[in-house]
This record gives structure tokens, C-alpha cells and sequence, in this order.
């Protein structure tokens, strides 16, 4: 009974970082009808900002603002750079150039950080609190918790409440009429790179400490669960990625902790391959497809 | 860069020497056309003539091989994005609704790009819904309402940004008397505020109500303009739309 207490409430620390990540790549879905493979190579590049910005500074908090602010510019260099370079009337080139770049990002951080892992200090403890006898959530695991809850409340406010993020759904569904709606749109795709990267980077800054380090390869796994997270969810939707990234996070969580670490991946993988035979356009897809 | 204040008597539409061509086919040839402030005029005429292409080529959605469109007397903006600035709206015969957004919501888009106050921006956007006789629906998903409410809530967002030129494609379609009656209203009512109005339309009884002036184009060539009662008895209408010996001989087919 403790450890299922201690395995769920750690499970949905993890699942609140991976619903952030998935978050990001349902944004950059929704605004470049994109699926960004380069999205963990490009958050950890953020990561390593925040890293040399925590190492130069000693503030943690200034390392988060750095990761956000990376993530953004990083998200508008690729969107208005490489990605204008190939047609977008399909998804294919996109996706090939973000694999493209999958590859010279984490070469690029190798040859210049080297391929160790750098151990990432957390700014709070890891240690679980107890409640009576049984341990649960960590401080940290609190804050990664509260901050995530926090972004996507935000970014619900941003896109459902907000003039910018009606513009934002609007280009997202209807960029031909959105345009004769005076909606900027190429303004607005970009708006959604920056707003994913950013996310994608705060997720990554916040799953480091709980890993074995810093390294360009850190967040793969958290990319191949994310996906796996927004594919289940229903790539155009939010609430989604955020209900079947708590769900993923509890089970990799469960599956750890009373079968092994090695199954966890197969744990995900079967509940993908279930989810995508029962309902091939995830569990919370919308009906209707995006017009011109 | 100033731009210069446009002649005072400039009309608000001008289309000149409009020439459009999709590979070899000519889809407008020497189109020559002009709306006034104020003034309501139906383009009208068969299927394929070049209506929407007309439409099409004011919004920049198509580039004219030749001749210009100017808005209140200055070049129509290069981008379409640059409409709204100008001042003209554009309903959209397949409508063009954001299905996943409320009522409201679709009618607040084309003012999300505008300066101004969020809260002045809703109270317009449910203005123009009232006066539409769509308030209650505000709350509603856009996908969920019957057409003729859907058509409303397309022509509210055109209205929404009170444009001094508007482009209504098919206003009347599919919709029954009384909603026709209604739509009459309001274009009479917009029209008596200022607005150009240039609207495509099929359904003749519509447009010999609501037109000032009537322009009819048959394969991309303007046979007739004038006001509806002379264009109606023009035998070269009546050819355009009834003539199908005429048509086949013209063409040259079987």
C-alpha cells in the first residue's frame, strides 16, 4: 500500500512533465500541422542555456527564465530558417528536416559540452516527504507538479481567453480564411513554434534533475513518451495530452516500480498500439478535420 | 512614405481591365466594373463565369495577368491579409466558419487583429449579433447550429469590423423566404449606412430587390450592366442563361 502511494504520487510528477512536453508538440501541431522530431534536440539545447546561466549565475530561477526565453528563440530561428526552406503543403518535408536537424543539434552540443552526463542540481529536495510512515511527493516533485499545472493553466488562458490566442486557433484551423480575416498567420505559426519550444523546454528543464544528468540525448526518451502521450490524447488536443500524460506518467510509474524499468517502455508502447486500434485519432481527437 | 489622400470622388470598388487566366483559359477578360459608396450591385451570371474569380482577384487570392483593382481610389492591397485594413469583408461561399469556436468567438476573429480594448472589441462583436437576431446563440459551438443561423453568424463577421466595402458570395443561398427577406433587410440597411455592397448571387428575385445596379459576366466577359429591370430584358442575358443553342454554336461543340 505505501509503495502504490509513493508509485502514484510519483507517477504523476513524471506524468505532469511529459503532458508538458506533449503540450508542446499539440502546439506546434496545431500551428504548423508539423510533427517536430527535432522538439527533444531542440529543448535540450535550452537546457544547456539554462545549465550555463545557472553554473555563471548560481540562480537556478535565472536558468528557468534563460530555458523559456532559448526555447522561444530557438523555435522561431527553426520556423523562419530551415523549415521556409522546404514546401508546406505536405507534412513530410517537415518532418524530415526536424529528423535533419535531430542530428546536427545533438552532434553540435556533443562536440561542444562533450557526450557526459552533467549532473543537474534540483532546487528543491528529492527526498519524499513522509505522511505518517508512507513517503510521497518530493519537494521537488511538488514543484514540478505546481509549475506544470501552472504553465498549462496559463496557456489555456492564452489560447481561450486571449485576442492573441484566438488568432492562434484560428490561422491553426483555417489559415485561408483566417487570412482574409486580416489574422496574420505566418505571424502566428511562428508565435506557435516559439510557445512549443519554450513548453518542450521547460518540460526538459524540469525532467533533468530526476535523470542521470545533462547530456544531448536527455530528453529522447521523454520525446518517444510524449509522443506516445500526444498520439493517445488525439494530436489536436490539449486536454489529451494532459489527461493521457498523468495516465502514461502513472503507469511507466507503476510498471517500474512492480515489474522493472525495462518494461516500461513496452507498457507505453502497448497502450499506444491499444489506443490507436480502438480509436486511430486518439482518445480525445476532434471530429471534423481542418479546412483551408 | 505618405500616401496620397485618394480623389474625393473615387469610387470605393474599381475594377478595370481586369484580366485573369488559369493556364490557357481566360476566366476574366477585360472586366471593367465600379461600386460607390453606398451602392448595392449583383454580379451576376452562369455557372463558371467568373464570379468568384472576380471576388477572388479583389482579395488577392488570384493575380490579374492585366488591369487593376483599386479601393477608394488607392491599388487593393498586395496580401490578403492587408483586406481588413482596407476596409473590406468577404463572406465566403462554403462559409469558412471556425467550427470548434462559440458564435462569439467567430465573430470576435476579425477583430482580434485590431487595436483596441478586448472588452470594446466583445461588445461590438455582440452588437452585431443582436442586431442579427443571433445573441442567444453566442455561447454555441459554430458547427452546431442549422445553416440558415450559420450563414448569419458568416455574414456578422464580415459585418464586425464595419467595413466600407463588402463582398457577400451567394448571401442567399439555401435559404428560405423569410430568411431571404431578413437578409434583404440588412444589406439594404448596411448599404444605407455607406457600405459598397457587391455580392455574387443565383437568386434572381434577391437580386432584383436588393441591387442598385447589376453587372453580368458570361465566360469571363461583361455582357451586360445597368440597373436590374433593363439588365433582366437584355437578350443577351436571356441568351447567356437560357441560349444553350446559342452557347453550344459559340463554342463551337457538337
Amino acid at each position: 500500500m505505501d509503495r502504490l502511494v509513493f508509485l502514484l504520487s510519483t507517477g504523476l510528477a513524471r506524468g505532469a512533465v511529459l503532458a508538458l512536453f506533449a503540450l508542446s508538440l499539440v502546439i506546434v501541431w496545431r500551428a504548423a500541422r508539423v510533427i517536430n522530431f527535432a522538439q527533444a534536440a531542440m529543448a535540450i539545447v535550452a537546457v544547456y542555456v539554462a545549465f550555463a546561466l545557472t553554473a555563471a549565475s548560481g540562480s537556478y530561477w535565472l536558468g528557468l527564465a534563460g530555458a523559456l526565453a532559448a526555447g522561444a528563440v530557438l523555435g522561431a530561428l527553426v520556423e523562419r530558417g530551415p523549415l521556409k526552406l522546404v514546401p508546406r503543403d505536405t507534412p513530410l518535408p517537415g518532418m524530415i528536416v526536424a529528423i535533419g536537424l535531430v542530428m546536427v543539434l545533438q552532434s553540435g552540443l556533443a562536440i561542444a559540452f562533450g557526450p557526459d552526463h552533467r549532473p543537474v542540481r534540483a532546487p528543491f529536495s528529492q527526498r519524499p516527504f513522509l505522511l505518517g510512515d508512507i513517503p510521497v511527493l518530493s519537494a521537488y516533485a511538488l514543484f514540478v507538479l505546481l509549475l506544470a499545472g501552472g504553465v498549462m493553466a496559463v496557456l489555456a488562458l492564452l489560447f481561450g481567453r486571449t485576442s492573441l490566442g484566438l488568432q492562434l486557433r484560428a490561422a491553426a484551423f483555417a489559415p485561408e480564411t483566417s487570412r482574409l480575416l486580416g489574422v496574420r498567420v505566418p505571424r502566428m505559426v511562428t508565435a506557435g513554434w516559439m510557445l512549443s519550444v519554450a513548453t518542450a523546454a521547460l518540460a526538459a528543464l524540469l525532467l533533468v534533475p530526476t535523470e542521470l544528468g545533462l547530456n544531448p540525448h536527455a530528453a529522447d526518451l521523454l520525446f518517444v513518451n510524449a509522443f506516445a502521450v500526444a498520439v493517445v490524447g488525439g494530436l489536436d488536443s490539449p486536454l489529451g495530452a494532459l489527461i493521457a500524460g498523468l495516465a502514461v506518467g502513472v503507469l511507466v510509474s507503476l510498471v517500474t516500480g512492480y515489474v522493472s524499468a525495462a518494461a516500461a517502455p513496452l507498457a507505453v508502447l502497448g497502450l499506444l498500439t491499444a489506443v490507436l486500434l480502438v480509436r486511430p485519432g486518439g482518445l480525445f481527437a476532434a471530429k471534423e478535420a481542418r479546412s483551408a | 512614405m505618405t500616401p496620397t489622400p485618394p480623389p474625393e470622388a473615387a469610387p470605393r470598388l474599381e475594377v478595370s481591365g481586369l484580366e485573369v487566366a488559369f493556364g490557357g483559359l481566360k476566366a476574366l477578360d477585360e472586366v471593367s466594373f465600379e461600386v460607390g459608396d453606398g451602392e448595392t450591385v449583383a454580379l451576376i451570371g452562369p455557372n463558371g463565369a467568373g464570379k468568384t474569380t472576380v471576388f477572388n482577384a479583389v482579395c488577392a487570392l488570384v493575380q490579374p495577368r492585366r488591369g487593376a483593382v483599386r479601393i477608394g481610389g488607392r491599388p487593393a492591397p498586395a496580401a490578403t491579409t492587408g483586406l481588413a485594413a482596407a476596409g473590406v469583408s468577404r463572406t465566403l461561399q462554403g462559409l469558412g466558419l471556425f467550427d470548434r469556436m462559440t458564435v462569439l468567438e467567430n465573430v470576435m476573429v476579425p477583430l482580434s487583429s485590431l487595436r483596441g480594448r478586448a472588452a470594446d472589441k466583445a461588445a461590438k462583436a455582440r452588437a452585431v449579433l443582436s442586431e442579427l437576431d443571433l445573441a442567444s446563440l453566442a455561447a454555441h459551438p459554430a458547427a452546431t447550429l442549422p445553416y440558415p443561423e450559420r450563414k448569419r453568424v458568416a455574414l456578422a463577421r464580415a459585418l464586425v469590423t464595419d467595413p466600407k466595402l463588402l463582398l457577400l458570395d451567394e448571401p442567399a443561398g439555401g435559404l428560405g423566404a423569410a430568411d431571404i427577406e431578413a437578409l434583404a433587410a440588412t444589406v439594404r440597411a448596411v448599404a444605407a449606412g455607406g457600405c459598397a455592397v457587391l455580392l455574387v448571387e443565383h437568386h434572381v428575385d434577391f437580386v432584383m430587390d436588393v441591387a442598385d445596379r447589376v453587372v453580368v459576366l458570361d465566360f469571363g466577359k461583361v455582357i451586360a450592366a445597368g440597373e436590374p429591370d433593363a439588365v433582366r430584358d437584355d437578350p443577351a442575358v436571356e441568351a447567356a442563361y437560357l441560349g444553350l443553342e446559342a452557347r453550344t454554336d459559340r463554342e463551337g461543340v457538337q
